[in-house]
């Protein structure tokens, strides 16, 4: 026991002296997820809106004035009938119309509800996403300034409507896909890198001289990258929550134990491709391009999965980010719990089985074969 | 069992190339045993073999009366192992490196430091420095250091001089004796000749042969061809030179001088030649040989 928390302090030195280390470990994180945040929120500003404003009234001027006083959208004119709106889209100079009922003033004042309707080109979920939430965000003050706060009954609703993509699929996705490729990277290229490291240096020549343990070992080199990966994905879920706005709407515990797996799963990878990498090249390039390029290509990260030719989307079943982008997106988003994700769950824990097997075949316990 | 440790007939390959062919070493308790040759020779596979990290093509090899293959467990807990290559933490400290090394063996460094006060007391000053920024005499010092912490039967140290300066190179090898004197075996190898005198038995290894096993004074002694040294002021011209001469058979270069040994004629006759020839400024001597001549005698007649 002595001996293994010497080794695991040890790691320790090795990960907080190197400057490269740290700033994959902690940099990197920070850094792709603002990018890919800001990827999304970028260019936000005259966007072009088309009103259909059937009441034409004060409340619904009121409104109007707000949203295009707001800096982010650009009148595109009134739209007279349903009919049109199809066709504006099309042309590709409006994002979103904006629908008022007739006698909408008179209902919030008399019934004291009405609804708004949102309607987007969602062929850009993200864009789409991001107006809808301006546009709701301009309402509710729009609703708190005139109408108060006391007037709990008066509401205006906003209803929706995504246009071309109605379950907005890809929006939300940086998130889980992130923390998905982050954790990959992290525990996969580092644990990797390290164990390659220590063969190249020629001290794993004097650690296997030694009362060591190839557990041990493989344990030691571990160990330290559990703590600091979990670590990472905490920093990545608060930067989605309080940066972006992401919900948690299941169980913190159930995704946190998801994590502990994803975590795990990825080391395992990563010890395994120490078992084949003579150096820390040969390391860095397995993790880099065997499994970095996949985990975003293959994982529905960044392309939807239904939209991949057949043959690469069976490659996508043994792509673990897949998986873990499910199970992300089903705990975060939909609130779902064990009941729904249990076969992904399995899949995962499968796939950490048969590295974690295969890594301890394939640990030499000598320099060779 | 008096043998330390004892090979018989070993022979590694890799791919085609032969790295050792028909090994046979004994090794005895106590011993200062040096194996020395040129880069390329054998000597780092032989260690690695005797340390447990490759397996032999053919033949066998017993350590502190363990079978490398089978007992490796064993043997790993009684050597004390020495890379060629400096192999310690860089990004460690002296000290945190030797502390490392004392947990993974289950020791105290207390408790052993007796064992490596004489070569660990010169590194004190540098106890928190890093292992990377240390000199190479110094870096040696710790590796030795970590590798005695756990107080090994026998010490493997691979090339531990090369890369060293002189200075330290003596010192090392002081501390090689002192350890010696206090019983435990040491293996050793290097490609200086010059440090073989201090050895109690020398090997000499050559593209994977054993040329010769024996105490380096024997080895001297059995040298019985007539030895001589010429220096001159362009000791390459000379060299040529000498080559063309019909009695002399073996020519070489050795430090600053030539030697070469000549036959069938008294070194006079040699001097009337070089006058006859007008090579001008010459000195001649005939010498004891080194095991440097000695080695290359070997080498020659192979």
């Amino acid at each position: 026991m002595r001996s293994f928390t010497s080794f695991v302090i040890k790691e320790f030195h090795h990960i907080f002296r190197d400057r490269k280390t740290l700033i994959v470990l902690f940099g990197i994180p920070v850094v792709q997820i603002l990018i890919f945040g800001y990827v999304i929120t970028n260019n936000f500003k005259d966007i072009g809106i088309a009103v259909m404003d059937q009441s034409n009234d004060i409340h619904s001027k009121g409104i109007q004035s707000k949203v295009f006083s707001s800096g982010y959208f650009i009148y595109k004119g009134a739209i007279r009938s349903e009919k049109e709106i199809e066709s504006k889209f099309q042309r590709g100079d409006i994002r979103a119309v904006l629908v008022f009922p007739s006698k909408f003033t008179s209902d919030i004042e008399g019934s004291g509800s009405s609804e708004i309707q949102i309607i987007t080109d969602a062929s850009d979920p993200n864009l789409a996403n991001t107006v809808v939430n301006y546009l709701s965000g301009i309402v509710r003050q729009y609703q708190v300034q005139k109408l108060g706060n006391g007037l709990q009954k008066s509401m205006m609703v906003v209803e929706t409507r995504m246009l071309f993509n109605e379950s907005l699929k890809g929006a939300y996705m940086f998130v889980p896909g992130t923390m998905a490729l982050i954790l990959l990277l992290i525990c996969a290229l580092l644990t990797s890198i390290s164990v390659a490291r220590e063969k190249e240096l020629g001290t794993m020549e004097v650690l296997l001289v030694s009362p060591l343990r190839p557990a041990q070992i493989i344990l030691g080199k571990v160990m330290p990258y559990v703590g600091l990966g979990f670590i990472n994905a905490i920093v990545i879920l608060l930067m989605g929550t309080l940066v972006f706005q992401l919900p948690i709407s299941g169980s913190l515990i159930l995704l946190m134990a998801e994590l502990l797996l994803y975590i795990v799963l990825s080391l395992s990878l990563g010890i395994f491709i120490s078992t084949m990498a003579p150096n820390q090249q040969v390391a860095m390039f397995i993790s880099l391009f065997a499994l970095m390029l996949p985990a975003v290509l293959l994982s529905g990260f960044i392309y939807p999965i239904e939209n991949m030719p057949l043959v690469l989307q069976w490659l996508s079943y043994i792509i673990p980010p897949r998986w873990f982008i499910i199970i992300v997106k089903d705990i975060m988003l939909k609130g779902n719990g064990l009941e729904y994700i249990w076969d992904e769950t399995l899949i995962l824990t499968g796939m950490t089985v048969i590295f974690i097997i295969a890594s301890i075949r394939k640990f030499k316990i000598r320099l060779e074969g | 069992m008096n043998l330390a440790l004892s090979c018989t007939a070993l022979s590694k390959k890799f791919g085609e190339i032969s790295a050792l062919q028909n090994i046979n070493i004994d090794v005895e308790r106590g011993e200062l045993f040096g194996v020395i040759g040129p880069d390329g020779g054998g000597k780092t596979t032989l260690f690695r073999i005797l340390a447990t990290l490759l397996i032999p093509d053919d033949g066998d090899a017993q350590v502190l009366g363990f079978d490398s293959i089978k007992d490796y467990l064993s043997i790993r807990k009684r050597i004390g192992y020495m890379p060629g290559r400096f192999s310690l933490y860089h990004d460690l400290t002296v000290k945190e490196n030797l502390q490392f090394y004392s947990s993974v063996f289950k020791v105290d460094i207390e408790k052993n430091y007796g064992m490596i006060a004489s070569v660990y007391d010169q590194l004190k000053p540098f106890a928190n420095r890093r292992a990377g920024k240390l000199s190479g005499g110094m870096k040696q010092k710790l590796a030795l250091s970590c590798a005695l912490i756990h107080k090994p039967e026998l010490l493997i140290l691979d090339e531990p001089t090369t890369g060293v300066d002189a200075v330290s190179r003596i010192e090392f090898w002081n501390t090689l004796d002192s350890l010696k004197e206090d019983g435990m075996t040491i293996l050793v190898s290097t490609p200086y000749m010059d440090e073989a005198n201090r050895c109690d038995r020398i090997a000499m290894i050559q593209k994977g042969e054993l040329l010769y096993v024996d105490s380096p004074k024997s080895l001297i002694d059995n040298y019985s061809e007539p030895l001589f040294a010429a220096s001159s002021l362009d000791r390459f011209v000379l060299l040529n030179r000498l080559e063309q001469v019909p009695w002399i058979d073996l020519v070489y270069l050795c430090g600053q001088e030539v030697h070469f040994v000549l036959r069938d004629v008294k070194h006079d006759k040699l001097l009337e030649y070089f006058k006859k020839n007008e090579w001008g400024d010459v000195t001649i001597s005939q010498i004891q040989p080194t095991v440097e001549d000695c080695f290359i005698s070997l080498m020659k007649t192979r």
